[in-house]
């Protein structure tokens, strides 16, 4: 069977039991997005934005959909977050795809937030998202988006009322633990509605054992309201053998500030998708992000920022290190519009290659319609620095800890764009893990 | 036993011969300086001894305190009480200036089987050292020698060097980019550190350095070889003739 095949017959055995079900809006949201992925399933090379990623590999493997309840009662020891240990945060678990209420706490936000599972909001609510399903990510051209939307099994509304403001993260979950007898996927949506002059941090953690097979196609909407202050972080920790797949689209209002961060560590392919459009005048974004992977991973970091409105602001710092064979790609691109006079974008992507199989592929673009605009951009893949090295050693460090000074020093850079404190020591942390497992 | 014993030294740099039979003795407690104009190894000489890759042993031996030096890695030559002060001090972005220094001491520490210093024993020996050469806290706190001026880089390389307490302190054009004032508070470092168990290599084109760190031999280097030795009046007759006894056209 071929792989469409697969999934239209996965669609036809489940869709009537997928939340939503039976709603005619959601019935139609859902045909659309098999219809359209039937068109020519996953992305290939052909595909000029996935030229560097072929998802081959996860085309080999059937997946089957995570609908049973066999996760529902896994044991799940700990539990990532950025708190400190015994302080409370908020926040939402999924197990191999399926909420854990059990695991959740969603008690203590304060009046005019609003956090639920996904399935949830369908069920009690399903107006919310009818408004706001699939309406800032929508589907042209993008497979993995209508693949989700088919098969949305789950995932998180998070609606923030005008002039809210929430001081404590709001953590997100993923954690796969590849309990499933095969191979399982799920097809998290998340909505993150931040209305006018509102402010949150959100961290995802996307977690899973070493050996699990598993594929997480994420989607996450998320609306920037006027004013409005959204911190949107995320930590990607899959499994040696996972598949990540997350695909998130932003759109921005006026004086909105979008901060984001993703450090991929994780997962045998990861690909960490960022579209926003700048909408308003005055927006502030900020996507940036930072990657370490070796053995035979690879990561792909891939950006749109598309300047639509005049003078607003966004800035990209990307850096990453590969080792062994692994690989990385990097894809930033940033429209200036006819009508988004002023802009100031930057972009800067940085990759350190620690052996002579890494690879990294990089392409920034830059697409700039309007005239007053100030738009750079830079580019850099080399290796350690001998220099630096010989002077560190010159000094009495050996060898490997002078290379694991320079590196972590390197990613330390990029992990400084997380404004958030409690957020950046966590992130540090992790990425000194990775060095030190090296 | 002499600290340093180099004997007939030969090496390259891509092939190209550069020192063609040095042979240098220093004992503990003594300041040698090497003077010579540009091009005549002494900066390969700095580099040879302290490691640096690319840099080609072809003859000779170097024996220091009594060990191979040229079977030892960088790191293991640090530990054995040899210190290279940079002409050109690299900048470590992401790295403190702190961290660097804890780094290196402690790695040199337990190379000798000595206990590591904790963050706040470290941070009064770093404070006190520092303040020895007037360096702020902030200078600390800074990554390694980025956005320093050259005064504060040689200052930086001074500190380095009371910190880790080396048996023999190679200068490598310590003058060069400084000003008057400059060179004083290093070279006030660099005499603070002088004793009966430390010795020093100052390798300098002028005099003018050696008014302050006074030498008690001085060689002259030109050609790749030593081509005279005397005492620290050799020095000032250098000053006042120049190398073009030894072959090398100053206006050059």
């Amino acid at each position: 069977m071929s792989t469409i095949e697969t999934y239209r017959d996965q669609f036809r055995t489940h869709a009537a039991s997928l939340p939503g079900a039976g709603l005619p809006w959601m019935d139609e949201l859902r045909a659309a997005g098999l219809d359209r992925f039937s068109k020519g399933g996953f992305p290939t090379q052909r595909n000029e934005a996935w030229k560097f990623t072929s998802l081959r590999p996860l085309e080999k493997v059937t997946f089957a959909l995570a609908q049973d309840g066999a996760a529902d009662s896994v044991p799940v020891d700990l539990i990532p977050s950025v708190m400190p240990v015994g302080e409370a945060a908020h926040r939402l678990v999924f197990v191999d795809g399926r909420f854990r209420r059990d695991l959740s706490n969603m008690a203590g936000l304060p009046e005019g937030v609003r956090l639920e599972p996904l399935a949830d909001t369908l069920a009690r609510d399903p107006e919310v998202v009818a408004e706001h399903l699939g309406r800032t990510a929508t589907l042209d051209g993008h497979p993995l988006l209508a693949l989700n939307l088919a098969f949305l099994t789950d995932g998180v509304l998070l609606r923030l009322a005008k002039g809210v403001t929430v001081e404590t993260p709001i953590e997100l979950v993923f954690i796969g633990t590849g309990a499933a007898v095969g191979p399982v996927s799920w097809h998290p949506r998340i909505l993150i509605l931040a209305e006018e002059n509102s402010e949150a941090t959100v961290v995802e953690h996307h977690v899973g054992l070493d050996g699990a097979v598993y594929f997480s196609n994420v989607a996450s909407e998320v609306v920037v309201g006027r004013g409005a202050r959204l911190h949107h972080y995320k930590m990607q920790r899959e499994g040696t053998t996972a598949f990540h797949l997350a695909t998130v689209t932003a759109r921005l209002a006026r004086d909105a500030s979008y901060d984001t961060f993703v450090l991929n560590l994780g997962a045998a392919l990861s690909r960490h998708e960022a579209r926003s459009v700048l909408d308003g005048t005055g927006v502030e974004c900020r996507i940036s992000g930072a990657y370490a992977v070796r053995g035979q991973q690879h990561t792909d970091i891939t950006t749109l920022i598309d300047h639509a409105k005049p003078r607003c602001t966004s800035r990209e710092v990307v850096k990453g290190v590969i080792d062994d064979q692994a690989r990385a790609v990097f894809q930033g691109k940033i429209i200036v519009r006819p009508d988004a006079q002023k802009t100031d974008g930057y972009q800067l992507n940085r990759a350190l290659l620690l052996s002579d199989q890494a690879e990294i592929d990089s392409k920034p673009e830059l697409e700039i319609y309007a005239d007053d605009v100030k738009c750079s951009h830079g580019a850099t893949a080399g290796e350690l620095d001998d220099a630096q090295l010989f002077y560190l050693r010159a000094r009495g460090i050996p060898l490997e800890a002078a290379r694991g000074l320079l590196i972590a020093a390197y990613l330390d850079e990029a992990v400084d764009e997380i404004r958030h404190e409690t957020v950046r020591e966590h992130f540090r942390g992790r990425v000194h893990a990775w060095l030190e497992a090296r | 036993m002499a600290l340093l014993e180099i004997r007939n030294l030969h090496a390259t740099v891509d092939d190209k011969p550069i020192l063609k039979g040095i042979d240098l003795t220093i004992n503990p407690g003594e300041v040698h300086a090497i003077m010579g104009p540009n091009g005549s190894g002494k900066s390969t000489l700095s580099y040879v001894l302290a490691g640096r890759e690319g840099y080609e042993v072809t003859e000779g031996s170097v024996l220091f305190d009594g060990v191979d030096l040229l079977e030892l890695e960088p790191e293991e030559r640090a530990a054995a009480g040899l210190f290279l002060a940079f002409q050109y001090p690299v900048e470590i972005p992401g790295v403190t200036n702190a961290t660097f220094l804890k780094e290196a001491l402690n790695a040199i520490r337990k190379s000798k089987g000595e206990k590591e210093l904790d963050a706040m024993q470290f941070l009064k020996l770093i404070r006190q050292k520092a303040a020895q050469l007037n360096m702020t806290d902030e200078m600390i706190k800074r990554a390694v020698n980025v956005g320093f001026s050259g005064g504060e880089k040689k200052r930086n390389e001074a500190l380095q060097m009371a910190v880790l307490q080396p048996k023999l302190a190679i200068l490598d054009e310590t003058d060069s980019g400084l000003d008057i004032d400059a060179l004083k508070i290093v070279a006030e470092g660099v005499n603070a550190l002088r004793g009966p168990e430390r010795s020093l290599l100052v390798i300098t084109h002028y005099q003018r350095l050696l008014d302050y760190i006074v030498p008690d031999v001085v060689h002259v280097l030109a050609h790749g070889r030593i081509q005279r030795t005397g005492g620290k009046d050799l020095a000032l007759e250098l000053e006042r003739n120049g190398y073009g006894e030894f072959g090398a056209n100053e206006a050059a």
